[in-house]
């Protein structure tokens, strides 16, 4: 494989998702429906990030058990920010956690 | 309004707003050692000669696209399949660069450029948080690309320490630092979980991601993301009285 060329190609095509929206911000608004969708990708997308991280520790084998120590971190985690709603607490609190399980935990 | 809202945000100064990005973007930072440390060490390993190595992170910036062309190279795959696979899987910052293009509009394009190209999960997951709490301000875009340049260059350190001594230090990606973007993300997803939709759109995205997990270039993470937000977007619109078209005009 042509190594250079697979790089450009790569650079290239982030810039080209990445970049028109904000290039093309001023002569182009999102229609009505579009910008009530939008309110819902930070949960929507950053959510679909986490709970496959949670409940496939190694990313093939689906782990829900109380021996997944990223499953009970970010039960806590969840909480804590639900009712703090703090996101330091909520990163040192399930961070700490998180390896306290892992050490505590039998593999 | 958000009743934790305070507009401080409005009067900052341009160093303030810099020191400020910088600090709520380190967890992230941290988050991301480990991929950063673990790309380093998998490209050289998977026979790119460091400088190629490097310049994909200078160049791709982008985790998850990084990897894959990794993985790609040992296979017997082509370029159109790794260039696939880069599309699809950044597709998802499409949605952020909409989400967040309000905050950026009045700026010029000099400075548009790199806000575009630098936004990563990570930064996006940082500033929709704080565009949320603070609203925009004179200098928010300090704030913004702190945020960028925080993560840009962290992720180049790692890279260069994974492909130094990654070899030395198999074992830094069972330290456990991933995590910290997981804990990250849950404490911004949390407080915004304030009526039926968005917990309708957590919910379904959270449950389509994992059934869709095998699935190849991390689609699942793009149909539980897209399931997610048309869930959201059906109750919202059915809460507003089933009159869409009546209640969302400009």
């Amino acid at each position: 494989m042509n190594i250079p060329v697979m790089i450009l190609g790569m650079a290239l095509i982030n810039l080209a998702i990445r970049w028109p929206v904000y290039l093309f911000a001023n002569h182009f608004r999102f229609p009505p429906l579009i910008e009530r969708a939008l309110a819902f990708v930070p949960v929507a997308v950053l959510t679909a990030i986490i709970v496959p991280t949670v409940l496939y520790p190694d990313d093939k084998t689906l782990d829900v058990s109380w021996h997944n120590p990223s499953l009970l971190a970010a039960v806590l985690a969840a909480v804590v920010g639900r009712v703090t709603k703090n996101l330091f607490a909520t990163i040192g609190i399930g961070m700490v956690a998180y390896l306290l399980l892992r050490w505590l935990l039998p593999a | 309004m958000n009743a934790l809202a305070d507009h401080a945000g409005t009067t900052r100064s341009r160093g303030a707003e810099f020191a400020l990005g910088l600090r709520d973007t380190l967890p992230l930072m941290m988050g991301s050692i480990a991929f950063g440390v673990i790309f380093g060490t998998l490209a050289t390993a998977a026979g790119l000669s460091p400088w190629a190595t490097m310049t994909m992170s200078l160049f791709v910036f982008s985790g998850s696209a990084q990897f894959i062309a990794v993985l790609l190279l040992g296979s017997s795959a082509g370029l159109w399949v790794v260039w696939f696979a880069t599309l699809v899987l950044n597709l998802r910052h499409l949605l952020y660069a909409a989400t967040l293009v309000d905050e950026v509009r009045h700026l010029s394009q000099a400075w548009r450029f790199p806000l575009a190209a630098f936004l990563t999960d990570e930064t996006f997951a940082v500033m929709e948080r704080r565009y949320r709490l603070q609203g925009g301000g004179r200098n928010a875009h300090w704030y913004y690309a702190a945020s960028c340049i925080g993560m840009y260059v962290n992720w180049q350190f790692w890279t260069v320490v994974g492909i130094t001594v990654g070899s030395e230090y198999p074992d830094i990606k069972n330290w456990g630092l991933q995590f910290a973007m997981v804990v990250s993300f849950i404490g911004i997803v949390m407080p915004l979980l304030n009526s039926r939709p968005y917990w309708a759109a957590t919910v379904v995205a959270g449950v389509i991601s994992v059934i869709a997990n095998p699935l190849p270039y991390k689609l699942g993470l793009m149909l539980g993301a897209l399931a997610g937000i048309a869930v959201g977007l059906a109750l919202d619109l059915k809460q507003r009285g089933l009159q869409p078209a009546a209640e969302i005009q400009p």
